[in-house]
């Protein structure tokens, strides 16, 4: 009997079950006895001094137990927020304490805390703290921010936080180039917005001295490190878990300052302490992505060759530095030149502070940015040279007999067949034609647009050698229990994208065994090895990896026992269809189970084999993998209104071996949303005194169910040869290519109106005054 | 104040703060947890149940108005340990990635097929379009509500 293989498959996500019927359990589900709920004072002021903090009243106010201020935390000995990466010297780093001391930030920084009995009284304390604010002036937009005073941290005389520079010039100049154009392009600041809004229960064993942090996170064995540095409390006392987590995008990878305060109270008071973020919390004080002003000079030759990009980026990091702040514009930078071979590269980076929440990983992280910027490039070059938008890319695509391709940034790409997905791409509509019908179709006043994407991301993250703070690794333990019955840890804790079932599926094909007989386990840091999390698309590619490595040593120590129970050499055991076997002898072959019962039971095993079949692996991945594609995007915008209106999309993706094709699809989809929603509906507002205007759901524009269209995916397969499983990630592809290939789409529809750039996003508003200047 | 009500076929009755929203009174005074809390402002949907056959956003709607009410919620869908036909369409064809929104996502499609058991595209979308999901892309919720109708047996909507 041939076993079927399971990857490759579209099975069922193992996780759907109790997420279909309402029986998971996310932070706010956990319900210890005892339980205090935490509320927290924000700043209603952009920018200000701190002169008082009145919390008698609120003290006072019956069923409150505690209220704390930033002077107070710092009084118990707890430190400032983590900054996680290793950026150099020249970094200005604020200090920045989880309650806000002497000064605040940000409209909505953390000010006070208080503890009551439940979230309504709490609710009701937080407005009976006064605080007292000095206004100071705000610093919010970012060429303002650039030019001078005054500045969110007057101590550094400036609002440059850092300079980052990469420079590859050799031969003619920018100045020498045929045809030479130069734009300035915004890429907006978005909120990630996870339907699940953060949220943690810290529970103090006063016995044990010891903290258990449940808390809805994308990296709690990294959390679980820094927490214990903030609070001062030894790392092996603090067990941190991820229980269900309800989407992250980003936002989840960091270490949040309410994590601290409620476990410092928790301690302090001896109770379970809830808090659970409120959506206008969220909007306000959790990390935002994108956020940058882009200064491009680009030189090219007449036949549409691009030469030379000029860069200048003017990042937003907000009021301070999160975990990787600074170091998601300079991804910006390292992948400009996307899957072309651009000879002369120049970027400088101007990390800027400003009044407003800190920035951060978001979805793509850097990558979206870098792509929108080069994708909207090879448009404008196609305008200035008359040469078609996919002539265009085609002319300056690496070639796919070019791999490893070492970019002008000096970056290795893995493997890649631009041209392959690009022909794939075309062949599913009738380039042409449409051409025609659009041509038509303006006579008409209608106007209609096709807007293209050819990208390459970078995923997979690590190595740790070349992440900007190390822990590129991954790792997990396979354990093979007395039934046969398999038990994984994984270190990649997943949010949403079904490594439950994806992982199941490897181990169970590569173990012999059903993928029912597989059970996957994440999220917890006690009982596990120490891991590194789900982000940068690296949950198969680098903790899958990780997996499979153990699942080999397992396999190894498997053949050994078996060698012993069928009295053969180790070199003559096989592994096929799920069996233990001796060559030319199929019909004596052990099960995984069989073999685990002798190596548990260990009463027969030889001194020479230690007992149990249980293996941990590492895996350090040699270089990052680098997924590409390509979009099209058809569009409508209403001659009347502006309106924009998405017809069609289709979408090629290479994302190395495909574990399951239904889950891979699914990320795409919901990639692609958040990529066309940051074209066409996203963006984060602040007025110029710093107040957020896109504070809830009612002004921040999700896209809903109406406004976007069912998918046309497709696939080319380039195996990634940096992993162990030939895969290069999923997750971020589909944001990072879509953005540019609407924008594109969309200034292709008015063309007529002798437009070569609009900034995102692409409102009504907007291109109605186009159409009617 | 006294609230009474019956929830997924049981009858209950609870002293409460006239201020308690009926998602904290099922989740914290019922500990049913299904349904979510994902905005407070009736935007996104999650908390979606059904009171009296219509689909509420049970954050923005106190307990008491539910006094002496019929609610229906996720965990009242199933029906001798079998999967709703809804439930299985989401499953079947992975309607959900982190399954936050999932609950309220669900209820709703029972009110939009109760009332149009057949439903176009554009119907589903503009039928669910209350409820806000960030992983996805609605493509396979679609997908889902279109296979749900499928299979769920004439009349069985009304259940």
């Amino acid at each position: 009997m041939v076993l079927p293989k399971l990857v490759g498959s579209p099975i069922k996500r193992r996780e759907d079950p109790r997420l279909v019927e309402g029986t998971s359990t996310y932070v706010d589900d956990i319900k210890l006895h005892g339980t205090l709920y935490c509320g927290i004072v924000r700043s209603v002021y952009a920018h200000a001094r701190i002169k008082s903090i009145d919390t008698e009243a609120a003290r006072q106010h019956p069923g409150v137990f505690a209220v704390v201020t930033g002077e107070d935390l710092k009084a118990g000995g707890i430190g400032m927020l983590p900054v996680a990466h290793r950026f150099g010297e020249g970094l200005k780093v604020p200090p920045r304490y989880p309650l806000a001391v002497g000064e605040v930030h940000f409209a909505g920084e953390a000010v006070a805390a208080v503890v009551a009995t439940d979230r309504y009284v709490a609710r009701d304390a937080v407005d009976l703290v006064q605080v007292e604010y000095e206004p100071l002036p705000a610093v919010v937009d970012l060429d303002a921010a650039y030019a001078g005073a005054p500045y969110v941290h007057e101590e550094f005389g400036t609002n440059i936080a850092f300079e980052w520079k990469l420079f590859n010039e050799s031969g003619a100049s920018i100045g020498e180039a045929d045809v030479k154009l130069s734009q300035r392009i915004e890429n907006q600041r978005l909120a990630p917005v996870p339907m699940e809004t953060r949220g943690v229960v810290a529970d103090y064993d006063k016995g044990k001295k010891s903290l258990t942090l449940w808390t809805s996170t994308q990296i709690p064995h990294l959390l679980r490190t820094f927490l214990s540095l903030l609070i001062g409390m030894p790392e092996h006392h603090v067990r941190v878990v991820a229980p269900e987590v309800g989407g992250g995008f980003g936002q989840k990878l960091n270490v949040y300052a309410e994590e601290g305060i409620a476990s410092a109270l928790s301690i302090q008071l001896g109770r379970p302490i809830k808090w659970i973020e409120s959506r206008a919390e969220s909007m306000a004080s959790s990390i935002h992505g994108r956020g940058q002003t882009d200064y491009v000079d680009v030189g090219a030759t007449k036949d549409g060759k691009i030469t030379h990009l000029h860069v200048h980026i003017l990042a937003d990091l907000g009021a301070y530095h999160q975990l990787l702040t600074p170091v998601i514009p300079t991804l910006t930078g390292l992948m400009l030149t996307g899957p072309y071979t651009i000879p002369n590269l120049q970027c400088t980076v101007h990390g800027l502070f400003t009044n407003k929440v800190p920035t951060d990983a978001y979805r793509g992280a850097g990558r979206p940015e870098a792509t929108y910027l080069i994708e909207r490039v090879c448009d404008l070059v196609a305008d200035a040279t008359g040469v078609d938008p996919v002539e265009v890319r085609r002319r300056n695509f690496i070639g796919s007999d070019k791999f490893p391709y070492t970019t002008a940034a000096g970056l290795a790409y893995d493997s890649g067949n631009y041209p392959l997905a690009l022909d794939k791409a075309l062949s599913h509509i009738k380039y042409d034609e449409f051409r025609a019908e659009q041509a038509a179709a303006r006579k008409n006043g209608k106007y209609l647009g096709i807007g293209f994407s050819t990208y390459v991301e970078v995923c997979g993250m690590g190595p740790s050698a070349a992440m900007p703070a190390g822990f590129g690794w991954e790792s997990s333990t396979v354990r093979v229990d007395p039934t046969g019955k398999v038990t994984v840890t994984t270190g990649a804790s997943p949010h949403g994208q079904g490594q439950e079932t994806t992982f199941a599926q490897i181990a169970a094909d590569e173990l012999g065994v059903g993928v029912d007989d597989v059970i996957i386990n994440h999220g917890d840091t006690a009982g596990s090895p120490y891991g590194v999390g789900t982000f940068g698309s690296r949950g198969t590619a680098v903790g899958g990896a990780a997996m499979m490595l153990a699942i080999q040593k397992v396999q190894e120590k498997a053949k050994r026992i078996a060698a012993h129970m069928l009295e053969a050499s180790v070199d003559d055991i096989t592994f096929e269809n799920g069996k233990f076997g001796v060559k030319g002898a199929p019909d004596r072959a052990k099960s995984l189970g069989e073999i685990a019962w002798i190596a548990y039971t260990a009463d027969t095993i030889p001194a020479s084999i230690e007992p149990g079949l249980e293996a941990t692996s590492f895996f350090e991945p040699p270089n990052f993998t680098y997924p590409f594609g390509t979009h099209i995007a058809f569009v409508e915008v209403d001659g009347d209104t502006g309106e924009v209106t998405l017809k069609r999309y289709v979408a090629v993706d290479d994302c190395g071996r495909v574990i399951n094709p239904m889950i891979v699809d699914g990320q795409v989809h919901g990639g692609l949303a958040q990529g066309i929603a940051q074209a066409l509906f996203e963006e984060v507002i602040y007025d110029d005194q710093g107040q957020l205007v896109t504070g809830s759901l009612m002004d921040y524009a999700l896209p809903t169910a109406r406004g976007l269209v069912s998918f046309e995916t497709d696939h080319t397969t380039t195996p990634s040869p940096v992993n162990p499983l030939g895969v290069k990630g999923v997750g971020e592809a589909g944001t990072i290519g879509s953005t540019p290939a609407i924008v594109n789409a969309v200034v292709d529809a008015l063309k007529p109106f002798g437009v070569t750039h609009i900034d995102m996003p692409m409102r009504g508003e907007k291109l109605w005054r186009i159409m009617n200047k | 104040m006294k609230v009474s009500m019956t929830v997924n076929g049981d009858q209950n009755s609870n002293d409460v703060e006239p201020r308690l929203l009926l998602v904290h009174y099922l989740r914290e005074v019922l500990g049913l947890t299904g349904a979510h809390i994902g905005c407070e402002t009736t935007q996104c949907g999650a908390c979606t149940v059904l009171v009296n056959g219509d689909s509420v956003k049970s954050c923005t709607m106190l307990a008491v108005q539910a006094d002496g009410a019929d609610v229906l919620t996720i965990e009242g869908l199933q029906k001798d340990g079998k999967m709703h036909a809804i439930q299985e369409g989401f499953w079947e064809e992975h309607g959900l990635q982190c399954g936050y929104c999932t609950p309220g996502m669900i209820m709703s499609t029972l009110q939009l097929l109760q009332r149009n058991p057949h439903p176009s595209e554009a119907e589903i979308r503009e039928g669910l379009q209350g409820n806000l999901c960030r992983c996805t892309g609605y493509h396979n919720i679609i997908k889902s509500v279109q296979h749900a109708a499928e299979h769920m047996k004439e009349g069985a909507a009304a259940d």
